[in-house]
């Protein structure tokens, strides 16, 4: 036993969520310990890219600190050393099914929630699935009124809006666009943009961020809901193909055929995207202009051949130029716009099939 | 990027010159924007007024091609008032003695006559830089390369950063903003004319001997020729075969007629690409190649970061990735190769490029992108480089180069006294084969649009969106007026996005960068004339 060393005199400070034990972390709030420990509470106002606003009361939990019990938002609360945190005592999930049944009973139905129909099953609804809420015990509200916004990117189906204001927030905040704005108090409260609630007329950039913030089906990307089934939907991670921040996506496809995408929340750009990621990356892949064979011209005309063809064709002729007039009389260029690996097999084709270093791309032009 | 993209979010200054980045990098602007939301400066230099100035805390407009002025003249600040880092400047440099005397001449008041800056305003940003040093970022895009000076400017940013030691620290640097998803790594892969995989120059001694060891095959000896270089030989009939992959050439390269000139008068044409583009038309043979989403691979991004790219769907038809398609060349041309995926490919490149030897696609799916250099299995990569030591060339110490304002190729004159400068714009993205093709995109920017300023556009008569004729020495467009303050007076702004109904790039320059042959996109003299009166005049000449 040897107490000098430093690494056994300092004792790791701990928590304990549900008597599960996690370390502490200096700053870090309940919320992340009680994940860090397995368990999971709904987090309907929580956006983890900015600051908790501790609104929604979803993600209440029991604190025991020094023999004193609190109920606090584990999303703002921040985490102390020896804390004792409870997350699902019967009175926590009694309290969260009551705020989730008086959240049902002011928005539309479950069964027609576009989130839920075409992406994935919603934050909001998953919750009130887990908890059993049921609002036939209260009043139904009206709910929020749809807005009529003929833009061609974003759905606003404002009737299954739950006042979170994370649409607002990661506008305001994340993206610091500015476009939308919460308008109103309490229940007569509504998400509303510059100048007259359309968006095109607004500072809105169609980022997106909105839609992918949204805990709800009240904002979804109009280009692809009601195109798909939640359910048949396949996610494949991928990198944006336009510009050279390289934000990350998840391609969207439904028995074989490509619907859309979404941002990847795992990549180093957080989910970040632009409106060509965000609303660009498929349609054009899909379009009735693709080349889809092989061409020739012949008799001035460029006309379909087969692979064969046009491959023996360029191989023959690149042949016929290497041999009379040299291997620097062909040039090859390369693109920034596909991978790196068709780059690379560019650039060895060129300087060993053909034997020239006339290779080069475009980040010149 | 000498560093990386989350950093600029903790930096305390940003100088941010000839970078719309709001639209041509709108997820780094999202970094610059919560920089100064902490409390960071930043430096806007642009001719115009881009949105990123609503976010800058100073924003200088110098005349387009002046930026050499101005940035020396922060340099002589800098050095006159002691600033800079003499640590730094004497353990990782050379030549300050021949830079400072050399920069003698360009004073505040001398830089404010060429570039039209204030004094004031840059002896103040000078200060402001020197200030935040060693915690202040440089972040720059075409605006500073696609000029006759590109390679000068470059080096008189680098001086400034250099002065005040911004290398080898977090959130500092310099930051050239790649412009496409793989630029960095078509030219890390060594499709460029001087260099093989991994930045190894041909003409090295014991390069070219490596890459004819590793790829059991003889190799050329002498450096290629640039695209620039290519097209003038195409005319002159030395060039007789191209194969370009997936690049619309006409609509993007500068000087579009020539370009054209060229293409037609090269014997045999080869295009690979996934539509039948403007260049594609050109061509004797076409190969139709799968896009993005049909295709297994990796993309490089601004900040050296390997990323993985996976198929989702079939391509169309008979279409192909790009790799299989040059296997299949490989294999006809008689030198067979023995990958058959794109892993493999990967494979055989980290074994020929060091800087990308640690990355497999093993790592990439389990620990996502991969920042170069990443020289060994268990090496994290790197967030931002020259960290141990300033790294220049042959591992020498990074060099002062003093450099002179040049002006551009083309200065507006009596017969076209407006200067075009061309980018792009967010939701359209260059030559438009894909954003053109984009459901919703045409109601944010439904055509070309010549921006210029409400000046301008009362003295000549022109009303908002009415079609006008915009012309240089080289070619001649009609396009659609758009009146905004964005453009200083003097200033025309186009994007190149709708070559079907304005092929911009037949106006732009026919000059370039002597040392790495980048064509001056940034600057050409045109004139701008109503379209009755353009007519009138037509009519008049018959």
């Amino acid at each position: 036993m040897n107490a000098t060393t430093p690494s056994e005199t300092v004792t790791e400070a701990l928590l304990e969520v549900n008597g599960r034990s996690v370390p502490y972390s200096e700053g870090g709030r309940v919320l992340g310990a009680l994940r860090e420990a397995g368990f999971d509470v709904p987090t309907l106002c929580y956006e983890s890219r900015l600051e908790p606003q501790g609104t929604c009361r979803m993600c209440l939990v029991d604190v025991e600190v020094d023999g004193r019990i609190e109920q606090v938002a584990s999303c703002t609360a921040f985490q102390q050393p020896n804390m004792k945190v409870t997350t699902h005592s019967d009175s926590l999930k009694e309290y969260r099914r009551t705020i989730l049944d008086m959240l049902l009973s002011e928005t539309g139905p479950q069964a027609e929630c576009p989130q839920c129909l075409s992406f994935n099953k919603c934050e909001f609804h998953s919750a009130t699935d887990e908890y059993g809420a049921d609002a036939g015990w209260l009043n139904p509200i009206t709910p929020r009124e749809k807005a009529p916004d003929p833009n061609p990117f974003i759905q606003r189906d404002y009737d299954f809006c739950i006042g979170c204001f994370r649409c607002t927030n990661v506008c305001n905040d994340w993206e610091m666009a500015g476009a939308i704005t919460v308008d109103g108090r309490s229940q007569e409260s509504k998400i509303f943009s510059f100048f007259d609630n359309e968006l095109l007329k607004s500072p809105c950039t169609f980022c997106g961020q909105c839609i992918n913030t949204c805990p709800t089906g009240a904002l979804t990307n109009k280009k692809i809901v009601g195109t798909t089934i939640a359910e048949k939907l396949e996610r494949t991670k991928t990198i944006c193909p336009y510009c050279g921040v390289g934000c990350g996506i998840e391609l969207l496809t439904q028995d074989g055929e490509l619907k859309g995408s979404e941002p990847d929340f795992t990549a180093p750009s957080q989910g970040s995207l632009c409106v060509k990621g965000q609303f660009g990356s498929w349609d054009f892949v899909k379009s009735a202009d693709r080349l889809t064979t092989p061409l020739i011209r012949k008799d001035g005309e460029l006309q379909p051949a087969s692979w064969d063809e046009a491959i023996s064709l360029v191989a023959s002729k690149f042949q016929h130029y290497k041999d009379t007039d040299g291997p620097d009389s062909l040039v090859l260029w390369a693109s920034a716009r596909v991978t790196s690996e068709s780059n690379y097999l560019m650039q060895k084709f060129a300087r060993v099939a053909v034997g020239t270093n006339n290779i080069d791309n475009c980040s010149r032009t | 990027m000498s560093n990386s993209i989350e950093e600029l979010g903790d930096t305390d200054y940003l100088l941010v010159l000839g970078s719309n980045t709001t639209e041509t990098h709108p997820v780094i602007a999202l970094r610059m924007k919560k920089a100064v939301r902490k409390g960071a400066k930043l430096t806007v230099v642009d001719p115009r007024k881009i949105e990123l100035t609503k976010w800058a805390t100073r924003h200088m407009q110098p005349k387009i091609g002046t930026d050499i002025a101005l940035l020396n003249a922060m340099c002589h600040v800098i050095i006159k008032e002691g600033l800079y880092d003499q640590s730094y400047i004497d353990r990782k440099t050379e030549g300050f003695e021949g830079l400072a005397a050399h920069l003698d001449m360009y004073t505040p008041e001398y830089a404010e006559r060429i570039t039209g800056v204030s004094a004031q305003d840059i002896i103040d940003t000078a200060r402001e830089y020197a200030e935040a040093s060693p915690k202040a970022a440089v972040c720059y895009t075409l605006g500073i390369t696609e000029h006759s000076c590109g390679s000068h400017n470059v080096q008189a940013v680098s001086n400034l950063a250099m002065l005040c030691g911004n290398f080898g620290q977090r959130s500092a640097g310099v930051n050239p903003l790649r412009g496409q998803n793989n630029v960095q790594g078509a030219s890390d892969m060594g499709a460029l004319p001087t260099d093989l995989p991994g930045y190894q120059k041909v003409e090295r001694p014991g390069v070219r001997e490596k890459f004819e060891a590793a790829w059991g095959s003889p190799l050329p000896k002498r450096r290629g020729i640039t695209k620039i270089t290519a097209l003038d030989q195409m005319i002159r009939g030395r060039v007789k075969a191209l194969y370009i992959m997936g690049e619309n050439s006409i609509a993007s390269d500068a000087h579009a007629n020539h370009s054209r000139r060229a293409i037609e008068a090269c014997e045999f044409v080869v295009v690979q690409d996934i539509f039948l583009t403007d260049t594609a038309q050109l061509a004797d043979v076409v190969f139709p190649a799968a896009a993005f989403a049909e295709s297994e691979g990796t993309f490089s991004n601004s900040e050296r970061r390997v990323q993985r790219v996976r198929k989702a769907v079939e391509p169309p038809g008979e279409a192909r990735e790009d790799w299989r398609i040059l296997l299949d060349m490989f294999e006809a041309m008689g030198y067979p190769q023995t990958m058959t995926t794109a892993s493999e490919i990967w494979d055989e490149i980290a074994s020929v490029a060091p800087i990308l030897a640690g990355i497999s696609y093993e790592r990439l799916d389990k620990e996502g992108g991969l920042q170069w250099p990443c020289p060994t299995p268990d090496h994290p990569g790197t967030e931002y480089l020259h960290k141990e030591e300033f790294e220049s060339g042959e591992g020498v110490p990074g060099f002062f180069a003093p450099v002179d304002h040049i002006a551009p190729a083309e200065e507006p004159d009596e017969e076209y006294p407006y200067v075009l400068t061309t980018g792009r714009r967010r939701s359209t993205y260059h030559t438009g084969t894909q954003t053109g093709r984009v459901d919703g995109f045409e109601l944010l920017v439904p055509h070309e649009w010549a921006e210029i300023s409400p000046h301008d556009a009362d003295v000549l008569g022109i009303e908002d969106e009415e079609v006008i004729e915009v012309a240089t020495r080289r070619g001649v467009v009609t396009v659609h007026a758009k009146i905004t303050d964005v453009s200083p007076p003097g200033t025309i702004f186009m994007s190149f996005a709708f070559p079907e109904s304005t092929m911009t790039n037949v106006l732009t320059s026919d000059a370039y960068d002597f040392i790495t042959e980048t064509p001056e996109f940034k600057a050409c003299a045109v004139k701008v004339t109503k379209l009755a009166v353009a007519e009138d005049a037509v009519a008049a000449g018959d």
